[in-house]
């Protein structure tokens, strides 16, 4: 072997690890929210106030506030952080990135991860620090950040002890998968970002919001069977069962999830049996999720589902994966989109 | 036969090659760590980062730099860097001892057991969700359950005080599918979340590195890496094949059992701190071999080196092509593994004039 072979060598080994690069990773998944922690046991908001039409959109606050800093404010694990600048901010998770733009504040985010979809004419040209659970420390740092914001789902451990140990604050609110969450998250996102005015604003605005769709829930004449499919091809399709946020929203909007009723917590792998078993009424997927397996058509080629009442009746609702279960500002409307779906449903199999 | 059969008819010619071979390594090694410590998303100059290192080791006193720039060269790339070198080393390493006692070019850190392992303690701490040890609970469940499957492997291959290594070879294969299969199982139980922490570990990264990470590795590893060498003479006369190594003198099995301990150690060690990275313990020593020919007196040395430098470059790209976001570096290096194994056969293939 001569010194030019090794050269050549040399030449191909780069010229493969380049090549390679260019198909980085873009299947990153979006986010669902963690079902980890258990629902904190706080009282269901009470809806005093009329609701507002909900026609409004839950957006741009538009009283100018001048954020109080710096604050300090306690994070899910109980331990204080102090926030002097919210100038940069890199945030580390959709829903997160949701309610800074919808507290007015989307102009300081300076950075957002993978599962950061809406708005998505803004979020789609920030710089994009990868998924909140693989964060890397030195691209969240060469942001510049002077606050790094996200969940109780980020990391791993290692990355946020590496941001913080660079002097930057690291503020993760808890995320529970329940529909408290929309305005727990919302007030912990003004307070870190010293408007916590505006933080009661709109979580109000969200609760009451979620309160009018509750109500309109009530007034199903009966509750549809309704399985929700979290699918990405043929590899992965599982069911929601309880303590997860889709299995809140279904039964918000006067369903019954059906996985929870099976038995499932968290979720399961679906199976022929399952469904079998459930006979569920409407099928309820993520837009990507029915895309990835090849629209109705395809969802209904999975064993057990065209055996079903709604694979037979063709009852599929699809929504975006962060407005359905991001519990994000829009929630609200999510659900109230769902009450209506579920009453279209209920209607074509006849009421009760 | 083996490219280590293949080469050895070359070996005067290579004898000429090996002065050189090292420390041009050794140069490319330091010259890579230095381009890994200074590359990265965030810019550090090189009078910088100096100054840090000197501010660090205590030998300036005046910290007149960004304490940002401090964080990321001290906190973050240089634990990545120096962890990314003994990870390389330990998975080359490993590598090449394998290959020579299964006298097999494609023997790997897998084959005994220890990733597979490894795999199934990490993805039952995921799952379980235990965490005793804080955040070191998934390294250390990986290293111990790594650690048990070589054992296990081990022991069920040894009769009448002797270990057969195609015994080895196929009781490992047998106690890989079993892991294999268990974690399978935890995966299928899993839920999103805990599936994608599972995706992305199997993927592995030296993106976890702390000082406490390069602390936990470095003893280990670098025992592996200081007895290794020892070894080569004995590996030497393995590869005229077990029975006439020992007619020649070697204990062969005490030369076994020492190659699958520091195999053991080394890829436990980098596979729990790190995750699984592919083809670096597979390709090195090809690449070595094919320098410097087949003396493991060399080859051992020069697969520590160069698997050092391969992995710093490796995660060198990764981290910065993305950036800010980093592609995983187990990813990267499989990606590009493949064709360039491909490449080298098929050379080699034409090269000597003989299929593989």
């Amino acid at each position: 072997m001569t010194t030019k072979h090794t050269t050549l060598l040399l030449f191909l080994f780069i010229l493969g690890l380049l090549t390679a690069c260019g198909n980085s990773p873009t299947a990153a998944p979006t986010a669902v929210p963690a079902p980890t922690a258990a629902p904190a046991p706080t009282a269901v908001p009470a809806p005093t106030a009329a609701p507002a039409p909900t026609a409004a959109p839950v957006s741009n606050v538009t009283t100018d506030v001048e954020p109080a800093l710096p604050v300090s404010l306690t994070d899910y694990r109980g331990e204080t952080v102090v926030i002097e600048s919210i100038d940069r901010i890199v945030s580390l998770s959709g829903d997160i990135t949701e309610i800074i733009f919808a507290l007015g504040m989307g102009d300081y985010v300076v950075g957002v991860d993978t599962s950061a979809l809406y708005p998505p004419e803004k979020t789609s040209v920030l710089p994009n620090i990868g998924y909140q659970r693989r964060l890397n420390a030195e691209g969240i740092l060469s942001l510049n950040p002077t606050l790094v914001i996200g969940t109780e789902a980020a990391g791993p451990p290692e990355a946020l002890e590496q941001v913080r140990s660079a002097g930057v604050p690291v503020a993760l609110t808890a995320s529970s998968p329940t529909l408290e969450s929309p305005a727990q998250k919302i007030l912990f996102v003004a307070r870190a970002l010293g408007i916590p005015q505006r933080g009661y604003e709109l979580a109000a605005r969200v609760e009451a919001e979620i309160a009018q769709a509750r109500a309109e829930a009530a007034s199903l004449p009966r509750k549809p069977r309704v399985m929700f499919l979290y699918l990405r091809g043929t590899d992965v399709q599982q069911v929601a069962g309880s303590n997860t946020a889709i299995d809140a929203m279904i039964t918000a909007a006067g369903g019954v999830n059906v996985g929870a009723e099976v038995g499932i917590v968290n979720y399961a792998p679906l199976s022929a049996e399952i469904v079998i078993a459930a006979q569920p009424d409407v099928l309820l997927v993520l837009t990507k999720g029915l895309e990835s397996v090849g629209g109705i058509d395809g969802l209904l080629q999975i064993p057990g589902l065209a055996d079903t009442p709604a694979g037979q009746q063709r009852r599929v609702i699809d929504f975006d994966d962060l407005y359905l279960n991001g519990m994000t500002p829009r929630a609200g409307q999510a659900l109230a989109d769902l009450v209506q779906a579920f009453r279209d449903a209920v209607a074509q199999t006849g009421g009760s | 036969m083996s490219a280590t059969t293949i080469a050895t008819g070359h070996l005067r010619q290579h004898t000429i090659r090996r002065g050189w071979f090292l420390p041009i390594l050794i140069v490319a090694l330091v010259g890579m760590l230095l381009l890994g410590v200074g590359i990265g998303a965030v810019a550090v100059p090189p009078d910088v980062a100096i100054a840090i290192v000197l501010h660090k080791i205590g030998l300036l006193p005046e910290a007149t730099m960004a304490q940002q720039q401090i964080a990321v060269l001290w906190n973050i790339r240089l634990p990545r860097v120096i962890l990314g070198g003994l990870v390389g080393a330990a998975l080359a390493v490993s590598g090449a001892l394998l290959q020579a006692i299964f006298r097999n070019p494609l023997a790997d850190p897998g084959l005994i057991g220890v990733s597979s392992g490894a795999a199934l303690g990490a993805v039952f701490t995921i799952i379980s969700g235990v965490a005793v040890f804080g955040i070191y609970t998934l390294p250390i469940a990986a290293f111990l359950s790594g650690i048990l499957a070589t054992v296990l492997i081990y022991r069920l291959s040894r009769r009448h005080g002797r270990t057969d290594v195609a015994m080895l070879l196929l009781v490992g294969l047998a106690i890989n599918a079993l892991a294999g299969a268990a974690t399978g199982l935890l995966t299928y139980l899993a839920d999103n979340d805990q599936l994608r922490s599972i995706v992305f570990w199997t993927m592995g990264g030296l993106g976890g590195a702390l000082w406490e990470t390069v602390l936990a590795a470095a003893p280990p590893i670098l025992i592996a890496l200081a007895l290794a060498p020892r070894l080569g003479f004995a590996l030497n006369l393995f590869a005229l094949g077990e029975t006439e190594a020992r007619h020649l003198g070697v204990r062969t099995e005490w030369v076994k059992r020492a190659a699958v301990v520091l195999a053991t150690l080394a890829t436990g060690t980098a596979v729990a701190l790190t995750g699984p990275i592919g083809f670096i313990g597979l390709i090195v020593p090809h690449i070595v071999r094919l320098a410097i020919g087949p003396d493991h007196r060399w080859l051992i040395p020069a697969c520590a080196l160069g698997g050092a430098t391969l992995l710093v470059l490796a995660d060198l790209l990764a981290r910065t092509l993305a950036a800010p976001a980093e592609i995983p570096v187990g990813l990267f290096t499989a990606f590009a593994g493949g064709p360039f194994f491909l490449f080298l056969i098929l050379r080699t293939r034409r090269h000597y004039g003989f299929g593989l």
